[in-house]
């Protein structure tokens, strides 16, 4: 078929089309093939400055798990926020990328980094405080200074530097994914108190959950569709506090506190996974 | 703030959001209306009695798009515009179906290819997006892919009512847009599966020519092309 010879053949138009690069459709198509590659290049650059802001948000959150086995707890607590420190600036690479575009278009590029971000921002802030870190009060800290040179012409001396304000605000959906992320790291974090003889935080963590648990019952399906799949893993997390405080209530005084940790993790869950959402 | 005060508030954003999507939703199924009775007033040029009556109907189709725009206009005031991209799944599909249209009304009157700024006109659209409401660049190339496989079609059709020389310029025309297209750095999404079907509307359409040459029905087609 290709060997065919006749007349007006289309191959020969097809190969001469490619060397006028001054027809009308070829010249079109260039132009797209920049806008293409240019949305593309910010795509990627975003995706790595997320996989970056991954990585360092779930180093934090092993650090923050390692503060209730350690002597020095504020030591660690600060190293993790000089770690998210480090994460915020990252997010700062974002928001300058970000500028002037559509950050919904982008959005898919960064949101696994953010929503570690959240779930990494928001176990710090529980552990200081007992308390769930807002929405605004983790947009409150993605605030960030650019100084930027301003063009004078005609001005023979030193450019003068403008600051401009550069903001980042998490999507109250971003924010709800990393919160259910976080009820994993709680659970956790209730199961390795139990094995230090730390019989209190379960009690607190347990009256948490719940609440966290309640807010997403709530929402029930109106979230994105990621939330109710990650609700199936909430409950289980729930359930798991849930059974820890019984048994501690039970039989707390019996147990060494040294095998405690060995009783929670061999109880299987009652939950059925079958369940539904309300 | 409380655990249940940040849940209520984030509620709150979801039933906002919740209620936008719906206005929107409505828009566009008005919107798919309209394109559909487009389509079947142009799919009737592959009938043998239609080739005569291409003029009189991109005239019907163009009237056709005046209820676009004003259905545009209509979709536009539904959400704040430079939030385009967070509902934009909503309407991509009918507005790659509206690009086609254009673009194969274009066709129909001229033989080239619509451009952007064209369609978007047609629309009653912007081209860039931070004048408004705009056409994305992929929904554009996405619609001028339609439009090839209706022109694969087309060709077939052609021959069939007895016009032994359209084909020929069908040809030369998708043959500059496949070269056009391979300009393109594709990633592996929608677009680029769509591109992939490309080469069978032009493997189509050279079988098309094909036969038609080597029985000597087809006359050299002018030089300098297609226009």
């Amino acid at each position: 078929m290709s060997n065919r010879e006749g007349e007006g053949c289309p191959k020969k138009i097809c190969d001469a089309a490619q060397a006028n690069l001054s027809l009308p459709v070829i010249a079109a198509f260039k132009v797209f093939q920049q806008e293409l590659d240019t949305k593309h290049d910010k795509y990627e650059h975003l995706v790595k400055i997320s996989r970056d802001i991954t990585i360092e948000s779930k180093r934090s959150i092993f650090l923050l798990h390692r503060v209730t086995s350690l002597p020095d707890a504020e030591d660690a607590l600060n190293e993790a926020d000089v770690k998210l420190d480090g994460v915020r600036q990252k997010i700062g690479q974002i928001a300058e990328e970000l500028r002037g575009e559509d950050i919904y278009q982008f959005h898919r590029a960064f949101t696994p980094g953010i929503q570690e971000y959240v779930e990494a921002v928001s176990f710090l802030h529980y552990i200081r405080h007992r308390s769930l870190i807002s929405l605004e009060e983790i947009n409150a800290k993605l605030v960030f200074m650019r100084t930027e040179k301003v063009d004078v012409k005609g001005s023979a001396e030193a450019q003068p530097h403008a600051a401009q304000v550069l903001t980042f605000q998490v999507m109250p959906s971003d924010y709800l994914l990393g919160v259910a992320d976080l009820t994993g790291e709680l659970m956790r974090m209730c199961i390795s108190s139990v094995g230090n003889g730390d019989i209190d935080t379960p009690f607190q963590l347990s009256q948490f959950l719940r609440q966290i648990h309640d807010g997403f019952s709530y929402i029930g399906n109106t979230g994105p569709y990621e939330v109710s799949k990650k609700l199936y893993t909430l409950r289980q997390s729930l359930g798991k506090v849930e059974d820890a405080c019984y048994a501690l209530r039970v039989r707390g005084s019996e147990i060494p506190k040294h095998m405690l940790a060995d009783v929670f993790s061999s109880r299987t869950t009652l939950i059925d996974p079958d369940e539904g959402l309300v | 703030m409380s655990v249940t005060e940040m849940f209520s508030y984030i509620q709150g954003f979801l039933s906002a959001d919740h209620d936008v999507r719906e206005d929107i939703r409505k828009v566009v199924q008005v919107l798919e209306q309209t394109a559909r009775e487009i389509l079947t007033l142009l799919q009737s040029v592959h009938q043998p009695s239609g080739f005569k009556e291409i003029p009189s109907k991109c005239a019907k189709a163009r009237e056709l798009f005046c209820t676009v725009q004003t259905q545009m206009a209509d979709l536009k005031t539904k959400f704040p515009v430079e939030q385009y991209y967070r509902f934009h799944e909503h309407w991509r599909f009918v507005l790659q179906r509206l690009a086609f249209l254009a673009a194969f009304v274009v066709y129909l009157e001229s033989e080239t290819l619509v451009t952007r700024e064209e369609v978007a006109q047609i629309l009653g659209i912007e081209v860039v997006r931070e004048k408004g409401f705009h056409l994305d660049i992929e929904d554009y190339l996405a619609g001028v892919l339609i439009m090839a496989s209706e022109l694969s079609r087309l060709a077939v059709n052609s021959v069939t009512a007895g016009d032994y020389n359209r084909p020929l310029r069908i040809s030369n025309f998708i043959n500059e847009l496949d070269s056009g297209f391979r300009l393109l750095n594709l990633k592996n999404d929608p677009l680029r599966k769509r591109y992939d079907g490309l080469k069978y509307d032009v493997k189509k359409i050279e079988e098309v020519v094909y036969d038609l040459s080597i029985r000597g029905l087809a006359k050299e087609p002018e030089a300098g092309g297609d226009k």
